[in-house]
């Protein structure tokens, strides 16, 4: 998320954010009604972008405000009339929803499937980027094609024959299960982006390395792997937050038992209205996670990002 | 690969030739996987989707037949193709007006932030914020609670919402919902019923007949507390009702207005003639407004495809801002120095420009719009899901959602998989090209 905002060189006493342009509106001779258009001009942008800014941040804000208010307190008004009357908050939804039954079970179902389905991606994903950027093997660019066209087909395609398939082993309506379908779906971009980071690295210096006498996995492991960091934690919480966003592959492939946090607040959509003190922090509890990440990893998130807008 | 020279290949190709066993062991897994559970699949869909519900009778073409006869199913097609037709046009516009725009100010990096964020919250969240934020009860649902806002600044607010005159006592309502009634000598009565508890101000005295000369009269709650009193008349107990608006009609002419006093009453200096009429204005019963009904069969899809907007625009936004920091300043300040106006540069210029990014931007959610399901399956209440199906959706519903039918599940999966080969040919043109 870094901006590029170059500083301009001639930076005059303009109005604030007519920086980009000075010229015509700072420099005296100057008609004044182009200088009063450049202003009115402004202002419309900033109006413009903080009707924007609102309309982006009241919806979370409202989910925050409505997880912080008692249940008996829904029916009566919305959640801003706590903007007035912020005695009403409390922390009891959570307090409740945390203290038992089964939102800690499918919180936890969650980090037992994104955890291991992301390091199982990764790992699978460079072992295989690596040896598609710098090995040789029969088939390797036919593959590698393949694995390209692969890249846009849609997991639907995948639910039903993947589920007779895991039912047959076993696995269907088990963690393993959906972390399966989720290491599956998610390997045709993570090895693409991984073959063509390592591809960026130049390549005198594995062959120095070879001449050396490091061995491939060695160069691999020591060399190719930390060279490919800042690629490695990109498709770290891309994959993480896909699969603990997930919620259709989880729909079928979780069993009761095994139920993420996302399946599990579906299945009390039905009440919707009346128990409005499990969804709002419920959806909450889902959404610190991912948030978190990305406020913590941003740049990662948006190398990220832009690297899978070919997906 | 086109960082590596022919020569240098061969130099290594002993080494490389070695290291053909590591290589093998290193890609097998994750093609296994790959194979088992993307190109099998694949395989399985179509072969699967020429049988039956029940997967042992072979009925050639039939559910794919089905999927462009049956109703809901058209349905879903109908609405995925509104969802590929608009959602992806506008999101794509509306990072490009951010994108654009944030150039302009100085929290642009909290601005962008703010609307990126979305990306990283599931759609489930997303759709159970959105339910809230749509909820028809503007005292649930803040988009109507503010819609009823604004159309109450703008509008006569009704003193007494749904009164009504009472019936049996010769007081009619018109069409137009007008209460009118001849300009008598002598107090007009006119009763009214249907005020909500609480419309009642505390201020309202018990009713009683109006004083003076000229035209005048009595609004009053038809109605005794715990019981008794006679229809049309000023018992004791009965309120009068203060602050409605009254017009003296001669005709169809507005010749004076004026509103009640607490007990009720009202006077006019014109003298009755037989022309003249007493008439309450509708407006001052009308159901209050209620906003607009977000996730009823008609609103619902746009909704949704708002929701989805909220969703998506930062990241088109991102990518849109990243492709207009490399693009050459010299051209805009050129078309600045002769004059161009803002609009003029960004549409002559900065689009044209900008072409290959929006074009991303804009096929990756296409791709995007084809498989929306999460969204519409969270925000669509159930009985308006029918409305908003869309063809994941149906897909899911049919195979495992109670339809029980993998057969028309699995046309349903090849079709959506045909929606997107275009972009995958697409894909595997462009890596080629960058090979070369």
């Amino acid at each position: 998320m870094t901006t590029t905002q170059p500083a301009p060189p001639t930076r005059t006493t303009t109005p604030a954010g007519t920086a980009k342009r000075p010229a015509p509106a700072g420099r005296p001779g100057v008609p004044l009604t182009t200088r009063l258009a450049v202003l009115t001009r402004h202002s419309l942008v900033q109006a413009v972008l903080i009707v924007a800014a609102v309309a982006w941040l009241v919806p979370t804000v409202g989910l925050l405000i409505s997880s912080l208010r008692p249940k008996q307190l829904t029916a009566t008004g919305g959640w801003w009339t706590a903007l007035t009357r912020p005695a009403q908050l409390t922390l009891q939804n959570y307090t409740a929803l945390l203290g038992g039954g089964d939102v800690p079970k499918a919180l936890w179902n969650t980090v037992l499937i994104s955890v291991p389905a992301t390091l199982l991606t990764v790992a699978l994903a460079a072992t295989a980027g690596y040896a598609f950027a710098w090995m040789r093997f029969p088939g390797r660019d036919g593959v590698f094609v393949a694995v390209v066209g692969l890249l846009v087909v849609p997991v639907q395609v995948g639910l039903i024959p993947v589920a007779k398939l895991e039912g047959a082993v076993g696995l269907f309506g088990t963690i393993p299960g959906v972390v399966l379908f989720h290491v599956g779906y998610g390997l045709p971009f993570a090895v693409f982006l991984m073959r063509n980071h390592f591809l960026e690295i130049p390549a005198e210096l594995l062959e120095a390395a070879r001449v050396d006498g490091c061995g491939e996995w060695r160069i691999f492991r020591t060399l190719a792997l930390p060279l490919a960091a800042p690629a490695v934690a990109s498709l770290c919480i891309f994959q993480f937050l896909w699969v603990w966003n997930d919620m259709l592959v989880a729909l079928i492939f979780a069993g009761n038992d095994s139920q993420p946090l996302t399946v599990y607040l579906q299945s009390q959509m039905r009440q919707f209205g009346s128990n409005m003190d499990i969804l709002a922090p419920g959806a909450f509890l889902s959404l610190l996670v991912p948030v978190a990440v990305f406020l913590c990893f941003q740049r990662f998130f948006v190398q990220g990002a832009m690297a899978g807008s070919v997906k | 690969m086109s960082l590596r020279s022919p020569r240098r290949d061969r130099a290594t190709g002993g080494a490389l030739r070695r290291h053909r066993g590591l290589a093998l062991l290193l890609v097998l897994p994750a093609l296994l996987l790959l194979g088992a559970l993307v190109v099998y699949p694949i395989g399985y869909s179509v072969g699967r989707s020429l049988f039956d519900a029940s997967g042992h009778r072979f009925v050639g073409l039939d559910n794919y037949g089905a999927a462009f006869t049956d109703h809901a199913t058209l349905t879903a097609v109908r609405n995925n193709a509104i969802w590929v037709a608009v959602a992806p046009a506008l999101v794509t516009a509306v990072g490009l007006v951010f994108a654009v725009l944030t150039e302009k100010i100085r929290w642009a990096t909290a601005f962008k932030l703010l609307v990126f964020m979305p990306m990283a919250i599931s759609f489930l969240a997303a759709g159970i914020i959105f339910r809230t934020v749509y909820d028809a009860d503007p005292h649930r649902g803040v988009l109507n609670a503010a819609a009823v806002a604004v159309h109450d600044t703008f509008t006569d607010q009704p003193s007494y919402p749904g009164a009504r005159p009472r019936p049996g006592t010769g007081l009619d309502q018109a069409d137009g919902g007008d209460v009118r009634v001849p300009a008598a000598t002598g107090t007009v009565l006119l009763p009214l019923v249907g005020v909500q508890p609480g419309a009642v101000p505390a201020t309202a005295r018990t009713a009683r007949p109006a004083d003076g000369d000229g035209v005048r009269g009595t609004v009053f709650l038809d109605f005794v507390p715990g019981g008794g009193g006679h229809p049309g008349q000023l018992d004791p107990g009965k309120k009068g009702l203060p602050g409605v608006k009254v017009q003296l009609h001669d005709g169809a002419r507005t010749i004076a207005t004026t509103t009640t006093a607490d007990d009720g009453t009202f006077r006019f200096s014109a003298a009755p003639s037989a022309t003249a009429s007493v008439v309450l204005p509708a407006a001052d019963f009308a159901a209050p407004y209620r906003g607009i009904d977000w996730l009823g069969p008609a609103f619902v899809t746009p909704a949704i495809i708002g929701a989805y907007t909220w969703i998506w625009a930062g990241f088109a936004m991102v990518i849109i801002a990243g492709g207009l920091a490399n693009l050459p300043r010299e051209t805009i300040e050129a078309a600045r120095l002769d004059g161009a106006g803002e609009w003029q540069i960004l549409r002559r210029i900065t689009v044209p420009q900008l072409a290959p990014v929006l074009g991303v931007v804009f096929i990756t959610m296409v791709i995007n719009a084809m498989k929306i399901f999460d969204l519409v399956y969270v925000i669509a209440p159930g009985p308006v899901q029918q409305d908003a199906d869309v063809l994941a959706l149906r897909l899911y519903l049919v195979s495992f959602g109670g339809g029980n039918d993998q057969g028309l599940g699995s046309a349903l999966s090849v079709l959506l998989l045909l929606l997107v080969v275009p972009v995958m040919l697409l894909n595997i043109r462009r890596f080629r090209g960058s090979r070369s």
